[in-house]
């Protein structure tokens, strides 16, 4: 059998990892909204002549 | 979520072992990725529209996305045959590390992101073309051709060949036939690419219950049918110089390489040799990359066209 000490590490490596993962995909995702809104914004002002 | 309290594989408990966020990527089958990135920047090169940067950029990360996500919804559907083939078997659900419902759970939300995100962003034309292509890979090719017909990756190769197309209807709107003649490239590249790959992979589809080519047909049907579709590839490749899309480069590169793809696979046709299957196949990868760089360098260079037909004829 495996050590039940070494495995929950693991785990808890492998979780840590993940959720990390997802916070920087979300973080990028927000940052990607946030860039395409002043592109398109940019393109709108520069077509309405302001 | 993921249950944390097996270290092994266990099918009858569902429990898996646990998995770090690079199964995760593994799930999306990034050499795939890779290809459908550099066909449809390509694609999105070609239709000579000037976009936004960011709004280019956007439109290739959704297209990337949107086909790791139907990699993802495959692994999901098709685990049990991916257990039995030695090739694929070493896979995150098949193996354990991921559960099949979370690999379903990220298909389906990286689809909708993906989707949702080129629509609002870029286009509709760009996120109905990419949510067709997600739709055809994961529902009509994965749970329907692949088990049922021999003819499996001719008919689902359409959903490998259509990033052109979306990568054209992200930049400019539209998706006129120059733009489907890169996808009709792709579709009759796969069949001989993809047969010449599965005479050399051994029993692995007939293990699984898979009817490939190969296995349904015999091997000497098989390479007939790779000699065909080479026979129409070919000058298929060729026409782009003739439709304002390619230019000299494109055209050196579509005779020299179409030629020496037809030599291969005339040749694998004649000496039945699994030797000259992989030497095939390694070629039909170099092929369809310098026939898609040419035209990217070619555009990006600003190099005119060939145009051989005449202009209108296409529209």
């Amino acid at each position: 059998m495996s050590d039940p000490k070494h495995e929950s590490e693991a785990f808890r490596k492998a979780r840590n990892g993940r959720n990390i993962a997802l916070l920087i995909g979300l973080l990028a995702f927000v940052a990607l909204v946030f860039v395409i809104t002043i592109a398109k914004l940019g393109a709108n002002v520069a077509s309405n002549g302001f | 979520m993921l249950k944390t309290t097996a270290s092994k594989f266990d099918p009858a408990a569902g429990v898996a072992a646990a998995a770090r966020w690079q199964d995760y990527v593994l799930l999306l089958k990034p050499r795939v990725m890779s290809l459908v990135i550099f066909t449809a920047l390509t694609g999105l090169v070609c239709a000579n529209v000037p976009l936004n940067p960011v709004l280019a950029a956007t439109s290739i990360l959704c297209i990337a996305v949107g086909a790791g996500a139907s990699g993802a919804l495959n692994m999901w559907y098709d685990a049990d045959i991916d257990a039995k083939m030695s090739r694929t078997r070493g896979r995150p659900v098949p193996s354990g590390r991921v559960q099949g419902a979370d690999a379903l759970a990220l298909g389906v939300t990286l689809s909708l992101f993906a989707v949702g995100l080129l629509g609002v962003a870029v286009n509709v034309l760009a996120a109905g073309l990419l949510a067709f292509t997600i739709f055809f890979y994961a529902v009509v090719y994965t749970m329907w051709l692949k088990r049922s017909t021999p003819q499996n990756i001719v008919i689902g190769g359409l959903a490998g060949a259509l990033p052109p197309a979306v990568g054209w209807a992200a930049a400019s709107g539209t998706a006129p036939l120059n733009a489907w003649l890169m996808v009709a490239i792709i579709f009759f590249w796969t069949p001989p690419h993809f047969w010449a790959l599965s005479l050399t992979t051994g029993d692995d589809y007939e293990r699984a219950g898979v009817p490939m080519l190969p296995v349904a047909k015999g091997e000497p049907a098989t390479r007939l049918q790779i000699l065909i579709y080479s026979l129409i590839l070919v000058p298929l490749a060729l026409a782009p110089a003739f439709t304002g899309l390619g230019g000299v480069v494109y055209l050196a590169i579509a005779a020299l390489g179409g030629a020496a793809f037809v030599t291969l696979a005339g040749r694998l046709f004649l000496t039945k040799q699994r030797g000259d299957a992989k030497r095939l196949f390694g070629f039909s990868i170099v092929y369809l990359f310098a026939l898609f760089a040419a035209l990217l360098v070619e555009h990006l260079a600003g190099l005119k066209p060939l145009a051989l037909l005449p202009h209108g004829l296409l529209g």
